[in-house]
């Protein structure tokens, strides 16, 4: 049964399409990965699933509600953690969480339990009494994840959750993430353009402009891109191009200096290939199929990774000039 | 519908805040001091006041007015900042009535404001005023009624601008005429005929009004110019008309 039903979703703002006629379903108890470059419309899509943005047309059904016209029933069955952080860093850790459990009308016997159960869960009950500007940007998202959790949502919207963490922290966040759906029963719909994190999905939907342009499980899609990619290096990447093309009938294509074409069995392909290119070739790899190539594949270009230092301090400087005013 | 525990929570957030940062506290409470002591203590010397007080006394209940002023608009400003970047997104998306959230910000920045007004009002002796216990206690809701009508105006005006350019607007269009056409510096009754009218048509007119009525009874030409009951019901309808529009138009605008 599909927890999540979207049909023909649209959302243009003035010419821009950021949604453009998407079409998808999220299983019960799993979780859906949507992947793509920065402007895609992830986060797009996101907030119209969670009742704060109005889609231009097309429905969204989130645990059975119309995310419309029953946008108050639809908050009730979800959790979010939006791409920018939105804890109160003049807070506490358990205050952040305690005063979520109050606007989602928790008992007032049961919200203590809940918070430290969510506090252990994510390992940071030890660190409930400080506050969360003190907390290190893993900390953070972590108890970002654990306060969407407090409420006890059936759907858990993750929107790039480990951008601009460390590769440790993010492995440590993912950890956490991925025991949800098994411990918990938790649907996790999740936004990341990480094409290595986007491995835990069961499921995964490439979205790029707008337009979903591939869906499948990750191994269905990394067949898709028909076995394994070989990165070459040459003197002449045009020439080695129309070598391959005529002599060896395969297609390939170039990126920056590199040139990769996709083999069914890399490891044979490529005696027969340096015999045909001869000494023009600089350097060769071969490469399993990552989600990467999938993307690299279906559009021709590389899901850029964006650096977080320059998103974050542009968030800071708009922090640091409100500061300003607040104080007034 | 208005849910209690999103009034409670907004409020309680914004309380908790107001009391760590202390910085913010002293830097809000520098402005009306300033204004206080080296506007109103220079003009005290030059103008003659005719009834039967000093400019500064005059002018003490308009500083209080003043305190309310920014620190209400400005708190309730927050409400798009806070959607655009950050904890009030966390408030939008769980399962609570818009009407909520917009009277949890107004009662907060109207507490934090109350808070602040009563600081400044201590200072009564300093300016050579004799207030009694219980005008003190009148003044303390007094200041709330006041600073929740300026909140939810304040709230109003926030959904209309978008972009920190249009702070220095609101600060030089709205906020500072609301105050030099309020009675705070000058009477009413002394104003030219046009400011005159205009002042009549400024909410703020009537909670420094208000506050004349208790602080400066008797001050004759000096004092208040409309009775209290009077300021009172403007202060109510003004909060009631704006929370109103300002809930309809946040509920457009997100
Ligand atoms: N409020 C808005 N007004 C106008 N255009 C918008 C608005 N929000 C998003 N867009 C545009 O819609 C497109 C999709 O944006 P969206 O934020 O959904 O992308 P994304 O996939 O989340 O990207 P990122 O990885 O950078 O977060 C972009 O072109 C963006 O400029
Ligand atoms: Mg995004």
């Amino acid at each position: 049964m599909s927890i999540i039903h979207v049909d023909s979703l649209s959302k243009h703002f003035n010419s821009i399409k950021a949604v453009d006629n998407v079409n998808f379903d999220v299983r019960e108890g799993t979780i859906f990965g949507f992947l793509g470059p920065n402007g895609a419309g992830k986060t797009t899509t996101i907030s119209i699933l969670c009742t704060l943005l109005k889609p231009t047309s097309g429905t969204a059904i989130v645990d059975g509600y119309n995310c419309v016209t029953q946008p108050a029933k639809v908050r009730r069955s979800i959790g979010v953690v939006f791409q920018d952080t939105t804890l109160d860093k003049d807070l506490t850790a358990y205050e952040n969480l305690l005063y979520h459990a109050i606007l989602y009308n928790v008992e007032k016997s049961e919200r203590q339990k809940l918070v430290d159960d969510a506090l252990m869960f994510i390992g940071l009950y030890e660190r409930k009494n400080d506050l969360v500007k003190r907390f290190s940007g893993g900390m953070k998202r972590r108890l970002e994840v654990a306060r969407a959790m407090v409420h006890q949502p059936k759907i858990l919207f993750l929107d790039e959750p480990t951008l601009g963490l460390d590769p440790q922290s993010r492995n440590n966040l993912w950890e956490f993430i991925t025991r949800l759906p098994e411990e918990k029963g938790v649907t996790i719909f999740m936004t990341t353009h990480y094409m290595d994190e986007a491995e835990v999905c069961d499921e995964i939907a490439i979205i790029d402009r707008g337009k979903i342009i591939a869906r499948g499980s990750p191994e269905e899609l990394k067949k898709s891109v028909g076995g394994d990619v070989i990165y070459l290096k040459t003197t002449n990447n045009l020439k080695a191009l129309s070598i391959i093309r005529e002599e060896m009938s395969l297609t390939g294509k170039i990126k920056g200096d590199e040139l990769f074409i996709t083999v069914t069995r890399g490891d044979a392909c490529l005696p027969e290939l340096i015999r045909h290119l001869g000494d023009i070739v600089k350097s060769v790899r071969v490469q399993r199929p990552t989600l990467n190539d999938v993307f690299l594949n279906l559009t021709g270009k590389e899901i850029r990774e964006e650096t977080p230092d320059s998103m974050d301090e542009i968030k800071e400087s708009v922090r640091a000039y409100r500061r300003r005013f607040d104080r007034t | 519908m208005i849910e209690l525990r999103v009034v409670y929570v907004i409020s309680a957030r914004e309380f908790k805040k107001f009391l760590r940062e202390k910085s913010r506290l002293f830097s809000s409470l520098a402005r009306p001091l300033i204004w206080l002591f080296l506007v109103g203590g220079g003009l005290s010397r030059i103008v003659p006041t005719g009834g039967n007080i000093t400019y500064l006394q005059f002018f003490f209940p308009g500083i209080i007015g003043m305190t309310i002023l920014f620190t209400s608009i400005f708190s309730a400003i927050s409400i798009i900042w806070d959607k655009e970047f950050g904890y009030m997104k966390e408030i939008l998306v769980a399962p609570v009535s818009r009407t909520s959230v917009v009277v949890g910000k107004a009662v907060s920045g109207s507490i934090v404001s109350t808070i602040q007004a009563t600081i400044v009002l201590m200072l009564f002796p300093l300016v050579g005023l004799k207030l009694s216990l219980l005008s003190v206690l009148l003044i303390i809701p007094l200041s709330f009624a006041i600073s929740f009508s300026i909140a939810s105006i304040g709230i109003l005006i926030a959904t209309f601008y978008e972009s920190f350019e249009s702070f220095s607007i609101i600060m030089n269009f709205i906020v500072m005429p609301m105050f030099f056409l309020s009675g705070a510096m000058y009477p009413l009754r002394k104003l030219p005929e046009i400011f005159k009218l205009i002042a009549h048509f400024n909410p703020l007119t009537y909670g420094i009004d208000a506050l004349k009525n208790v602080i400066i009874k008797e001050a004759g030409e000096m004092g208040a110019d409309f009775s209290l009951p009077l300021d009172l019901t403007i202060i109510f309808l003004v909060s009631l008309v704006f929370i109103f529009l300002g809930t309809k138009a946040f509920n457009r605008r997100v």
